[in-house]
């Protein structure tokens, strides 16, 4: 025993080593930068590319060479990879990285707009309204594996809801049902998640997986039987009204995207907001993280684990339907089969890119909801990046964050492991 | 698993006469015990049972005759047991047979062809689901949880399919080296996150669900590229496999060809590789207790990374045996569900290689009778993923079904289908 405490104490006192996190991602970026300045700079024509303030070709714009901005951007990247590696700043470094990563895509930007024009409006309203079930399927996992059950069935619950969200509010002719039996159908496939992962004490992934192919199934059968031979009384949704807030939406750029939207996304932004000041400020949030990080501590103390786990769980449940939900009340007006075609695992992507946090999800749900966007931007463009590559980014992230290769990101330490008393 | 075998506990005194206990009694004794098979059984019996109420509640002229229940029950219990006994005899017809088909082989007025379809059918699909089954379930009892067999058979099929259309070598080698193409494609795929594994400790139920993305994608981009792509076909199909590079099928009519032959081959290997091999041995260690298999000198990164290539090689021969079997030409959907399906596939044969085989074939036996269910009785195939996933469920939670059927508990408890870990 008191071997091991020597050596606990000397690792603890030992000078930080050279190849900090800081340093690492310095690295990064610096390549990055080269990259962008000789890659993205030499490929680029020299034209102007217009970044107008609309959602068309229309109206005001910011112009510049698009040689010039790409060298310009990617020698700022250079810069901001610099100063982290030279290991200046270290409080910025934060700051730092999203300044190397912004300056990075403005100058992939700067490349691709040359010669085009690229409307602000609708690729901020585009990456937001993608983003959307991003956060709400991230933000239920959130809460799921911040008490300690792994939720892999973002996407099943994705499909209950935008299903029952369909079905309830065709039939019912609101589409406020709709909404509220979305978030039933969420609530669907998290109890049979909880039951038997926190009750039957099952892999908490494998029941995961199996959830999604049951909630495909069962979603595929019913649209099939009920819906296809009669759309009209089973599959023609009303759909969430707009709101336009006076005043706020004519804000440039921003107001048209923020506050002339669905109450849908204003929800989700309430959610980040509401779950982040529960998980860190309030006595349900302390549990939970308890239950999440040491079940045992925690059931020594008094709180009921199993419990928290399934009360969580359910909440995740009526999250992740209400991200359900937007794939048939907003976006389209109709529930096809699979509809939601693998946006539960970038949910799932984001929440861990995010660091389990409801800020960090909401972030990277943004970031990935852009890259999607993009990616439909620069085949329409014709471009000579295959979007599919694009598309691949949040995937690739994913896995580079959980390598470590640019700071690992940890899980809970409870995560996925079922409490069993005693 | 083999707690059967192995942990005779020592018996009490009065326990002494049930040695001498005949067969029937034995039989008795375990029919309605908790063990692996009656679980299996009344997991398939509730799944069956489930998919009957489905039906029923999906069919809006018998739900008609539910309303007048009360005044007459006979019609509307008369039609019910009409569209189920419909559906499900189209289902056992269409995966093992028809019975006047038969009969008509026999006496000489049918053709053998119709007679032997339905059996042909199910060991076409079967075929590739017993690789990925296997993939799988190899992982498993290595303690590794592989979810990406989907992306690893995408890219089995993948490599399998280019060099079945590239290559031209002569008959029989052609073929042979596609084959091993294929599960080398896999097989990196299956490296990359064994890798990552062993040496930054990143999940490998997160890295393989995000390259799973990744493969398909690359998929959709690769198969519409010049030199791929099928010359005058504007969709997103590749050029046909040569004739020498396909399993070659058994007579003219039938589409089930060498591939099950070569699954059932591959089965005997893996049994060998895992019980008889030094290999095997070891990832049976460090799959029980990964820091006791350390401390014995079992290097466990190295089994993980050899492991994963294994699991990916034999997922990635299963996307071959699609290419060059079933499809003969790459498209975007080429490998189907089949990755996802052998997740089920595995979890049912309880990650035994027979068991896996068996499972197989029933997943085969499904599918194949599912057709026949959709053209003749109209129930929608995606019934048959309802009642993949009901069984799976119900065998991963074995408590379950007991609590259900209020079964006693076996004698040797062994009966969890998946090892205990996040």
């Amino acid at each position: 025993m008191s071997t091991t405490t020597v050596q606990e104490l000397t690792a603890v006192t030992a000078p930080e080593p050279f190849w900090t996190r800081q340093r690492r991602l310095g690295v990064a970026l610096t390549l990055l930068g080269v990259l962008a300045a000789a890659v993205f700079g030499a490929l680029a024509p020299g034209e102007t590319a217009r970044f107008t303030l609309s959602d068309n070709a229309e109206g005001a714009a910011i112009s510049i060479n698009g040689q010039l901005g790409a060298v310009l951007f990617g020698l700022l990247t250079l810069a901001a990879g610099g100063v982290l590696l030279a290991g200046l700043a270290k409080r910025w470094s934060t700051l730092l990285l999203g300044l190397g990563v912004l300056t990075f895509v403005l100058s992939f930007l700067c490349w691709q707009v040359a010669g085009q024009f690229m409307p602000l409006v609708d690729i901020l309203s585009g990456t937001v309204q993608l983003a959307l079930p991003l956060i709400l399927g991230a933000l239920a996992g959130v809460l799921g594996e911040r008490s300690g059950v792994v939720n892999v069935a973002i996407e099943g619950q994705f499909l209950m809801g935008a299903f029952a969200g369909a079905l309830v509010g065709t039939m019912a002719g609101s589409v406020w049902a709709g909404l509220i039996s979305a978030a039933v159908g969420g609530v669907i496939i998290a109890a049979i998640l909880a039951v038997l992962s926190i009750r039957y004490l099952v892999d908490q992934t494998v029941v995961g997986i199996v959830l999604n192919l049951f909630a495909l199934g069962i979603t595929g059968f019913l649209y099939e039987r009920l819906m296809q031979p009669d759309a009209e009384h089973y599959n023609a949704p009303p759909q969430m009204p707009t709101w336009k807030v006076p005043g706020l939406s004519d804000i440039p750029v921003l107001g048209p995207v923020l506050f002339n939207a669905t109450g849908l996304l204003w929800l989700a932004l309430a959610l980040v907001l509401i779950i982040h000041f529960g998980l860190n400020r309030t006595r349900w949030g302390l549990r939970t993280r308890a239950v999440g990080e040491h079940p045992t501590a925690a059931d020594t103390v008094g709180i009921r684990v199993r419990g928290l786990r399934y009360l969580n769980v359910l909440l995740g449940g009526i999250v992740a339907g209400l991200g359900g939900a937007y794939f048939t009340l907003v976006a389209t007006g109709s529930f096809t089969k699979n509809m939601t075609a693998g946006a539960g695992f970038i949910a799932l992507a984001a929440l861990i890119f995010g660091r389990y946090s409801p800020f960090g999800a909401f972030a990277a749900a943004l970031f990935f909801g852009f890259a999607q966007k993009l990616a439909f931007y620069l085949s329409a463009i014709n471009s000579p990046v295959p979007s599919q590559f694009l598309s691949m980014l949040p995937y690739l992230a994913t896995i580079v964050a959980v390598a470590g290769l640019v700071g690992r990101v940890r899980a809970p330490a409870a995560d996925g492991i079922p409490y069993v008393k005693g | 698993m083999t707690a059967e075998a192995t942990t005779e506990a020592p018996r009490e005194p009065e326990q002494k006469p049930a040695e001498r206990e005949t067969l029937l009694t034995a039989f008795q004794r375990n029919l309605w015990a908790s063990n692996g098979v009656t679980v299996t059984t009344l997991s398939i019996f509730l799944a069956v049972v489930i998919g009957a109420v489905l039906i029923v509640l999906s069919d809006s002229a018998v739900l008609a005759k539910f309303a007048y229940f009360t005044a007459r029950p006979g019609d509307a219990l008369g039609s019910s047991w009409d569209l189920i006994s419909a559906a499900y005899s189209d289902l056992l017809k269409g995966a093992f047979g028809d019975p006047e088909a038969i009969s008509a082989w026999f006496s000489g007025t049918g053709s053998w062809q119709d007679a032997l379809g339905p059996i042909s059918e199910t060991l076409t699909y079967a075929a590739p689901l017993v690789f990925t089954g296997l993939s799988v379930a190899l992982a498993f009892r290595g303690g590794l949880f592989n979810i990406g067999a989907q992306g690893q058979a995408v890219l089995g099929a993948v490599t399998a399919g280019v060099a079945g259309f590239s290559f031209g070598l002569p008959i029989g080698l052609n073929l042979v080296i596609a084959l091993i193409v294929g599960a080398l494609g896999g097989a990196l795929w299956g490296f990359l996150p064994g890798l990552l594994k062993a040496r930054t400790g990143a999940h490998e139920v997160i890295t393989t669900i995000m390259l799973n993305y990744t493969a398909a994608l690359f998929l959709s981009w690769l198969v519409i590229q010049q030199g791929i792509q099928q010359p005058g076909r504007s969709d997103a199909i590749s050029k046909a496999v040569d004739s020498s590079a396909q399993l070659p099928s058994f007579g003219g009519a039938l589409r089930v060809h060498l591939g099950i032959v070569i699954a059932v081959l591959v089965t005997a290997g893996v049994a060998w590789l895992l019980n008889r091999s030094a290999f095997g041995f070891e990832l049976r260690a460090v799959g029980a207790n990964p820091h006791a298999a350390r401390t014995a000198g079992i290097s466990v990164a190295k089994t993980y990374a050899l492991l994963m290539a294994v699991a990916g090689g034999l997922a990635g021969l299963g996307g071959a045996t699609q290419v060059l079997g079933t499809a003969h030409a790459l498209t975007p959907a080429v490998a189907g569900n089949i990755g996802f399906d052998g997740l089920l596939v595995a979890l049912l044969g309880r990650n035994r290689p027979w068991g896996t085989l068996f499972a197989a074939l029933l997943f085969g036996a499904l599918r194949a009778g599912g057709n026949r269910m959709q053209s003749y009785s109209g129930i929608s195939l995606e019934l048959v993923t309802v009642l993949q996933a009901l069984i799976v469920i119900f065998i991963a939670a074995p408590a379950l079904v007991k609590a259900i059927f209020r079964l006693r508990t076996a004698r040797a408890a062994g009966q969890s289908a998946s090892p205990a870990k996040g």
